[in-house]
């Protein structure tokens, strides 16, 4: 039985909602607004009109070539998806599909690696990458990248693969499939949901990574992370600059997350409820 | 062909034994029903068939080839599946040609035999549809007609109709005896329902705890069960099983007499009883009795018989169809 909501509480609620997410979206909304002062507005304190010049966003663009991060956010955040999920799709299969008892183990195990501080390694990883001649190229980036969000991608394509019936891979088998083909035809086409927002999220995370991206690289390989962390450190004070470059930096993952987000909310909430 | 010969069949799961050891043969194009009551290891048995489980030791042989470390998709069998398992992404169209995609078959040959396998079933209308649009039935006859398709050395089905309500599961069970006719293939068929069992089968074999009870047709075990789990297991209603006193004045320490054997009379008879519950069914009336001598009896008679809670009536059991069983449960000659 649903409960009776009064239309006052539903009111009350939606107020609140949005005051909620108001909040949340603020120092975004700010962040952009400011982007469109001029140095002298964005210093003289709280205003919500700006004056709608667009010399921040010149500026920028003359000083650093944002395109030249952009592209390199993409092949990062786009590659080490991609190559996360070629390892991670064969492995949640055979832990969904075929579990051993150590099964669990290993999956608490991958996930705890997400809970070591990545200060503690940076030494190591550093010394790792300089010996390698990894240090700002896009393919050690790409695949630290894979390797930090690796254990969420399998974590989030177990949890889709266990919605899927056995006895319809079961059913593939019999009917002829081998292994590859059970994967390529029947097992992939019914998880496209799951994949689709593992792979959205997993996008975001890895276009939003600041720890690694910014210590691993200097110039060649690096994102709008480093775009962002340029304007800061030197130039701390000019507010409407940094605001322009945070605002460029964000802006695609923004728009890719306002288009998705149906697909994302199912992503993240996928299990909780039957 | 369709032989398949079990031979020393054993399976575990780690100290658990499902399936001690089987012998069994299965002769080609005919319908064998595996039946017994659940965590029987009858679906088990079926999927050590299949391929989807490994045998922990013992043979499987089809015509004669050794099969027994041979992956499902090489043994040419076909599976039915208690869920249906079609491929919910794909259309019926497609489900049914899904096999025959994966032997590599020409795209022409490919549509000429799914047209033919929709014609038989009845599906010809429902073939650009997605499972998940069609019924119960019409999903059970799309997992069939996959099965079909392929020409399979045999079918296995396992428990294909426990999804769908008593009057679909009638019908269904009539149109896979009809294509049994007319495919003549071997059918494996595994089910915990009886009268699914009595009235399909060629051959029953009845399973209890990972042992053969009794393989025969479904006659020989209605006249002649081996013991006392087969008696009580088929047939329906149930045989009334008497131990005791009355069973020892026949030499035996129980003794079985089915429903359908036994007469009733309200004036004169061996064993006396309260009328419990009366069912009337309409051809049948089902009335159970609280005898004074033998216990609570089951006694099924003609549609009309006029009994009530709490008639007195009196018993006879036919005494040519009484079954005698050992202390050990085996049967008794007669």
């Amino acid at each position: 039985m649903s409960r009776a909501v009064s239309t006052q509480t539903k009111f009350g609620w939606t107020i609140a909602a949005w005051l909620v997410a108001l909040l949340i979206f603020f120092p975004i909304l700010y962040t952009i607004i400011t982007s469109f002062k001029t140095e002298t507005e964005a210093i003289a304190g709280f205003d919500l009109i700006p004056s709608g010049t667009l010399q921040s966003y010149a500026e920028v663009e003359a000083q650093n070539s944002y395109f030249k991060f952009f592209v390199n956010s993409v092949i990062l955040s786009v590659g080490s998806t991609l190559l996360a999920l070629i390892v991670a799709i064969p492995a949640a299969w055979s832990m969904a599909f075929a579990p051993t008892n150590r099964t669990k183990d290993i999956l608490m195990w991958m996930l705890s690696t997400k809970m070591m501080p990545a200060a503690a390694v940076l030494v190591p990883i550093y010394l790792l990458f300089r010996d390698a001649g990894l240090l700002d190229s896009r393919v050690g980036l790409t695949l630290m990248l894979m390797l930090i969000n690796l254990p969420i991608v399998i974590w989030m394509l177990y949890t889709y693969f266990r919605e899927i019936p056995g006895e319809i891979l079961e059913a593939s088998r019999m009917d002829g499939a081998s292994l590859w083909n059970e994967i390529v035809y029947v097992l992939t086409p019914m998880a496209v949901p799951g994949i689709a927002s593992t792979m959205l999220l997993n996008i975001i995370l890895a276009w939003n990574e600041a720890f690694w991206t910014l210590r691993l690289t200097t110039t060649n390989a690096a994102p709008l992370t480093a775009f962002i962390a340029s304007f800061s450190s030197p130039q701390g004070l000019f507010w409407a600059k940094l605001s322009a470059a945070s605002t460029l930096a964000i802006a695609p993952i923004l728009i890719m997350g306002w288009f998705s987000q149906r697909q994302l909310v199912r992503g993240l909430t996928f299990g909780a409820v039957k | 062909m369709g032989k398949i010969a079990l031979r020393n069949v054993h399976k575990s799961f780690g100290a658990t034994t499902i399936i001690p050891d089987i012998n069994l043969d299965i002769e080609d194009g005919e319908f064998v029903v595996f039946v017994g009551p659940s965590g029987c290891g009858k679906s088990t048995l079926l999927r050590l068939i299949a391929g989807l489980e490994d045998l922990t030791s013992g043979t499987i042989q089809i015509d004669g080839r050794d099969v027994t470390s041979e992956a499902p998709a090489k043994r040419k069998l076909a599976m039915v599946f208690q869920s249906y398992a079609l491929y919910p992404h794909m259309t019926v169209a497609k489900n049914i040609a899904f096999p025959l995609k994966m032997a590599g078959e020409k795209p022409e040959v490919i549509e000429k035999k799914v047209q033919e396998a929709a014609r038989v079933l009845n599906l010809t209308n429902y073939l650009e549809r997605r499972p998940g649009q069609l019924s119960g039935g019409q999903r059970q006859r799309v997992a069939i007609g996959r099965a079909i398709v392929r020409q399979p050395t045999a079918f296995l089905f396992d428990e294909p109709l426990s999804n769908l309500d008593a009057a679909l599961r009638g019908t269904m069970r009539l149109e896979i005896s009809e294509l049994h006719h007319q495919l003549a293939t071997t059918m494996i068929y595994v089910t915990h329902d009886q009268v699914e069992a009595m009235t399909m089968a060629d051959k029953i074999v009845v399973l209890n705890a990972g042992n053969i009870e009794q393989v025969g047709s479904p006659l020989d075990l209605y006249h002649s069960p081996r013991n006392l789990f087969v008696a009580g297991f088929i047939g329906s209603p149930k045989m009334n099983l008497v131990s005791g006193e009355i069973a020892s004045t026949m030499g035996a320490e129980t003794i079985g007499v089915r429903p359908e054997h036994i007469a009733v009379s309200t004036t004169e008879g061996k064993w006396r009883g309260t009328v419990g519950v009366a069912e009337h069914l309409g051809a049948d009336t089902f009335i159970h009795v609280k005898t004074d001598l033998a216990g609570l009896m089951t006694v099924r008679t003609s549609g009309d018989m006029p009994v009530h809670h709490g008639d007195t009536i009196f018993l006879t059991p036919d005494a040519s169809r009484i079954h005698r069983f050992g202390a050990d449960g085996s049967a008794l000659a007669h």
